[in-house]
């Protein structure tokens, strides 16, 4: 079943003459519970999409499709709540003068649901935090605990889409991991679709179905998991980002080590 | 040959910042030797290694102590080493390129006149003469249009060519060690493998030490030499880069495994558990 449609997807921003088209011509569907990749450099639009999918950006012309529904540029509460958004930086997406409870609390009241103490206990035992956490403040967490409240933000209005931008770039390697491993576990328990964009192939690689691969707004090439592990890739770009993610590539033979 | 012949050595130094009660030892006990090399620092934020870089130009905040049984840079002992003779060892013997080159260049002068201020104020050559190496240098690191760049300011370059221009900046005085502090963690991939490549060349052709703090496994392995592993400020493993896969700490084969990687997808990835032992030596 098809969770998001997305037919010639265009934004641009400022007008006239100073146009400027961040994304050109964008069309791809994502099956329900799974997850889409989107990889690229800064500046390549793949914040766009995700922008245009939650329904940040408004000035956009195509076509989106979410869950069967067509979804216009002005959304209704209840479309709004359908899919959330995780960030790149916890340091950054949370308010530091709201405790953790008032920040989890803001999209119920938003919404008008019931049940709101219960709901935030579950979403934070559902991200691994147990419950005195909705009493602390973002600036007595770790980056890693952070980005679970963050995650936590996005889940307690039940959505059936994460969108997820860059959100380990700004984590340590070793917390990488377990918000990795986290996500991996929400998506099977909750039945999540994902559309994770990253510029990190590795990361992508590891939780993405199919991947996109971004460059100056458009999809150069669709490529999925497996093609990307056997380094089967068609397009140039995509090879220059898989050496890239390898780490550094001597041009010249290396230095002549001392001999006597 | 001089390649083993040691340009900085530092043994058993430690950084400690004030803290409300007592004080924070950010380094603790560090001994390592830099040749004519690349050596790269890993370890993950608060472990220490950006601080350790610091301590070695003396750059630390007011405030931290610095203590070592011995830090030799060449001739001059850097823990005696006054204000003064300081000032005429950065920027000339060693420099220091770090991560975003937006915030380390100055945003009201040209490039041109920021690198070729380096030349004038630590080999006292005459404004046309420093101009002319700038230019040259600025040659060197691949800039096409050296004359055209000279006279642009650090917002009208990319940030690519912004790290460049650090690199072209820090290489004019001809030092002999290099700290770079995660100088392309702001770039994007295609772009960091030319700014590395022209920094390993340039390494390579004038025979230098270069010390590459990092928090990025892959890139460290591929780029450097010798890998220096970093955890809770201190030490606690050094490898040749080429022996990563086989090292032997728990905490680097945590990291190790903790990494996504194209190379050995699994399914779900290992979670680091820290041993409070690590914390001792």
């Amino acid at each position: 079943m098809t969770m998001i449609k997305v037919e010639n997807l265009a934004v641009s921003y400022g007008h006239g003459h100073n146009a400027l088209k961040v994304l050109r011509d964008v069309s791809f569907e994502v099956a329900k519970g799974e997850t889409f990749g989107l990889v690229g450099e800064s500046g390549c639009g793949k914040s766009t999409v995700l922008g245009a999918l939650a329904g940040r950006i408004k000035n956009w012309s195509g076509s989106i499709v979410i869950d069967g529904e067509g979804a216009d540029p002005k959304r209704t509460k209840s479309q709004l709540a359908k899919q959330q958004m995780v960030f790149q930086d916890p340091f950054g997406s949370i308010h530091p003068r709201h405790t953790i409870g008032r920040t989890l609390l803001e999209p119920l009241e938003i919404q008008g649901m019931d049940r709101r103490h219960e709901r935030i206990e579950e979403v934070l035992r559902d991200v691994g935090l147990s419950h005195n956490f909705r009493y602390r403040f973002p600036h007595q967490l770790s980056g890693g605990q952070r980005q679970r409240v963050a995650i936590a933000r996005a889940l307690i209005l039940k959505p059936r889409i994460l969108l997820l931008d860059e959100p380990t770039s700004a984590l340590d390697v070793s917390i990488q991991a377990e918000i990795l491993n986290l996500l991996k576990d929400l998506r099977e328990r909750e039945n999540l679709t994902y559309v994770l964009v990253s510029h990190d192939m590795a990361v992508i690689a590891h939780l993405c179905d199919r991947i996109a691969v971004m460059h100056d707004g458009i999809f150069v090439e669709v490529t999925t998991r497996s093609s990307l592990f056997r380094g089967d890739v068609a397009h140039p770009y995509t090879r220059n980002l898989l050496d890239g993610s390898r780490g550094y590539v001597a041009t010249k033979p290396p230095r002549e080590v001392a001999v006597g | 040959m001089l390649d083993n012949q040691n340009i900085l050595s530092i043994e058993n130094m430690s950084v400690q910042f004030p803290a409300l009660s007592g004080s924070v030892k950010a380094v603790r006990n560090v001994s390592f030797r830099v040749g004519r090399e690349k050596v790269g620092i890993i370890g993950e934020s608060g472990s220490g290694k950006s601080t350790t870089g610091r301590a070695i130009m003396q750059l630390q905040p007011p405030g931290a102590v610095v203590t070592a049984d011995k830090m030799q840079f060449e001739d001059i002992d850097l823990l005696g080493a006054s204000e003064q003779q300081m000032r005429n060892i950065r920027g000339s013997r060693i420099s220091m390129i770090l991560q975003d080159p937006k915030y380390s260049l100055n945003p009201v002068m040209t490039v041109g006149e920021q690198i070729a201020e380096t030349v004038i104020l630590h080999e006292r050559v005459s404004r046309r003469e420093a101009r002319a190496r700038t230019v040259a240098m600025l040659e060197r690191v691949n800039i096409r249009n050296p004359e055209r760049v000279y006279a642009l300011y650090p917002h009208e370059v990319s940030g690519g060519m912004g790290q460049r221009i650090m690199i072209s900046m820090m290489l004019i005085s001809s030092p002999s060690l290099i700290i770079a502090d995660e100088p392309t963690s702001a770039l994007d991939v295609t772009v960091r493998q030319q700014v590395l490549s022209i920094l390993d060349d340039l390494v390579t052709e004038r025979n230098i030490g270069l010390i590459f703090i990092s928090h990025d496994l892959n890139l460290v392995r591929s780029f450097c030499d010798r890998v220096i592993i970093m955890y809770a400020g201190r030490i606690v493993e050094t490898i040749d880069a080429e022996n990563l896969e086989h090292a032997t700490h728990p905490y680097t084969r945590g990291l190790l495994n903790a990494l996504p990687s194209l190379e050995h997808p699994r399914d779900r990835l290992e979670v680091l558990k820290r041993d409070p032992l690590w914390l001792e030596t």
